[in-house]
C-alpha cells in the first residue's frame, strides 16, 4: 500500500547523510548530545522527546520514544500524561490565539 | 559518524539493519575472543518446582497453577547433602513458587544448616496466602534473604505481567514484610527485588531504577527494601510464544544481540552458579533447565556428584543467552 509514511523508512535514517555527509553528522553529534544525560536524565528527556514527538505528529519519533520511554523505565500512565502535556499546550496554543482574534475583532465593532 | 548511545533513531536504524541475528551466541563469543566455562562455582540454584500461583507472561518456565512438577523430600535432601558437600556458599531456591512445594518449610531449614547464605525467591502473593503466613515467620528466624518479583511500581505494567491484582497483592506482602523486619537497617534481614520489563524492550538502568523504586514505593506505600535487580526478559516459554504471536520476536532478538556486551560475559552467573532441577538433576543455569540440557552435556544427579563442578567446565551455550549478554548483564 502506498503512503506517505513507511515505518521501513526508519532504519534508513541515517541515508540521509547522502551527498550532505558533514551537516547529518554535525546533526547527529548534536542530537546525541543533546539526548545524553545531563542537568535533566536521559529518562526525562525521553518523555519531552515523546510529547513533542506527538505535537509535531512525528510517527518515526512516536515509535522511536514509546520504545525508548519504556526501556527508561517509564510506565504507559506517564508516557500518557506526558502526551496530555503536549495536547495542552497544543491546544493553549489554539486558544490563546483567540484573543488576537478577539483584539481583531473589537477594533473593527462597534 | 560518531552515534551517541540514546540516540533512539539512530538506535532503531542499527536494529533494523543488523543481521546480527543470524549470529550465533558461540560464533558472537569466538569474534571477541571468548570462550564461556566455568570458573569457581558458589553458588547452588534449586528450582523446587513448576508449581505457581501466577502465571507470569514473560516466565521462561511457563510455570503456572496446573503444573504438577515439584520437588520431594528425598531430593530435597539429597539436594542439602549436596549443598554441604559442596561447600556451596549460597543456596537460592526459585521455582514456580517454592511456597507452594509441601515440604518447603523442609528443605530452607536443612538449607540454612547447610550453607551460609540461603535465598528464597518469592512472587510475592504465594507467601502471603492464608496457609502459608508462617513462611515468613521461617524465613525470619532462618535469616533467609528473600528475593522478589516487582516488575514496576504501577499496577498496569505489573498486572500485565503477572495478572490483575498482583500489584495491590504484592504492597501489601511488602508491607507485612517490613513488619517482620525484612528490608529494615540493623535487623539483617534482607528484602531484594527483581524487575523485569512488562513487555519486548530492555530492561532500564539498574542504578536509577533502584532509586526511582525507593523512591516510589516508600512515597506511595511506606515500603523499604535493600537492592533492585534488573533483568532482561529471556526469550524461553511464555514469554517466547508472546514474542511471536505479537510479531516482536524478530526485534527482541535483535536488540539483545546489538547491545551484546563482551564485558558482561566475565561476570555472567552460569560460571559461578549451578542448577538443580526439582528431580535432582543439573544444569548450567535455570535458562538451560528450561530447555532440559544438561550440566557439561550429560544426565548428572546431585546424589551423584561429590562437589561443584570444576573451573574450567565448559557452558552450553544457546540463542537466548543473548538475554543475560545485553547491556550490564545477568548476574
Amino acid at each position: 500500500m502506498q503512503s506517505y509514511y513507511d515505518p521501513k523508512d526508519l532504519p534508513r535514517f541515517s541515508e540521509i547523510g547522502k551527498d550532505a555527509p558533514e551537516l547529518a553528522k554535525k546533526f547527529f553529534e548534536y542530537y546525541g548530545a543533546v539526548m545524553a544525560e545531563g542537568e535533566l536524565t536521559v529518562r526525562e528527556k525521553s518523555l519531552i522527546a515523546l510529547a513533542v514527538a506527538h505535537a509535531v505528529q512525528c510517527p518515526y519519533c512516536i515509535d522511536a520514544y514509546a520504545k525508548e520511554c519504556l526501556e527508561q523505565g517509564s510506565n504507559t500512565a506517564e508516557m500518557t500524561e506526558a502526551v496530555h502535556v503536549a495536547a495542552a499546550i497544543r491546544g493553549g496554543a489554539s486558544l490563546v490565539h483567540g484573543l488576537q482574534m478577539r483584539n481583531a475583532a473589537d477594533k473593527l465593532s462597534l | 559518524m560518531t552515534l551517541e548511545p540514546r540516540d533512539c533513531l539512530m538506535q532503531e536504524a542499527r536494529s533494523a539493519l543488523c543481521p546480527s541475528t543470524c549470529v550465533g551466541f558461540a560464533q558472537t563469543l569466538a569474534r571477541h575472543g571468548l570462550r564461556l566455562e566455568r570458573e569457581q562455582t558458589h553458588t547452588l540454584q534449586i528450582n523446587t518446582g513448576l508449581l505457581c500461583n501466577q502465571a507470569c507472561r514473560h516466565c521462561h518456565l511457563e510455570a503456572g497453577p496446573k503444573r504438577t512438577e515439584i520437588m520431594d523430600r528425598e531430593t530435597m535432601d539429597q539436594v542439602a547433602d549436596y549443598a554441604e558437600r559442596g561447600g556451596f556458599q549460597s543456596a537460592d531456591v526459585t521455582g514456580g513458587a517454592p511456597e507452594m512445594v509441601p515440604e518447603i518449610d523442609h528443605l530452607l531449614t536443612r538449607l540454612a544448616e547447610a550453607v551460609p547464605r540461603v535465598m528464597l525467591r518469592s512472587n510475592l502473593t504465594a507467601i502471603r496466602d492464608s496457609a502459608r503466613e508462617h513462611l515468613g515467620l521461617l524465613c525470619r528466624d532462618l535469616k533467609i534473604v528473600l528475593v522478589c518479583s516487582l516488575p514496576a511500581t504501577h499496577a498496569s505494567q505489573t498486572d500485565a505481567q503477572r495478572g490483575g491484582g498482583v500489584m495491590d497483592a504484592s504492597v501489601r506482602t511488602l508491607q507485612w514484610l517490613n513488619t517482620l523486619g525484612y528490608g529494615q537497617s540493623g535487623t539483617g534481614l534482607e528484602l531484594n527485588l527483581v524487575s523485569n520489563p512488562a513487555g519486548a524492550f530492555m530492561p532500564p538502568d539498574q542504578g536509577r531504577t533502584e532509586e526511582r523504586f525507593r523512591r516510589d514505593l516508600q512515597r506511595k506505600w511506606g515500603i523499604v527494601f535493600n537492592n533492585l535487580y534488573t533483568f532482561a526478559n529471556v526469550p524461553l516459554g511464555r514469554f517466547r510464544t508472546w514474542l511471536e504471536a505479537s510479531g516482536n520476536y524478530e526485534q527482541y532478538m535483535t536488540r539483545l544481540t546489538e547491545t551484546f556486551n563482551p564485558e558482561a560475559v566475565a561476570g555472567l552467573m552460569c560460571r559461578s552458579l549451578v542448577s538443580v532441577d526439582w528431580k535432582g538433576d543439573l544444569h548450567d543455569c535455570d535458562f538451560h533447565l528450561a530447555k532440559a540440557i544438561p550440566l557439561d552435556g550429560t544426565r548428572r544427579h546431585v546424589a551423584t556428584m561429590s562437589g561443584p563442578p570444576l573451573p574450567g567446565t565448559p557452558i552450553a551455550t544457546a540463542e537466548y543467552c543473548y538475554a543475560c549478554t545485553a547491556g550490564a548483564g545477568f548476574t
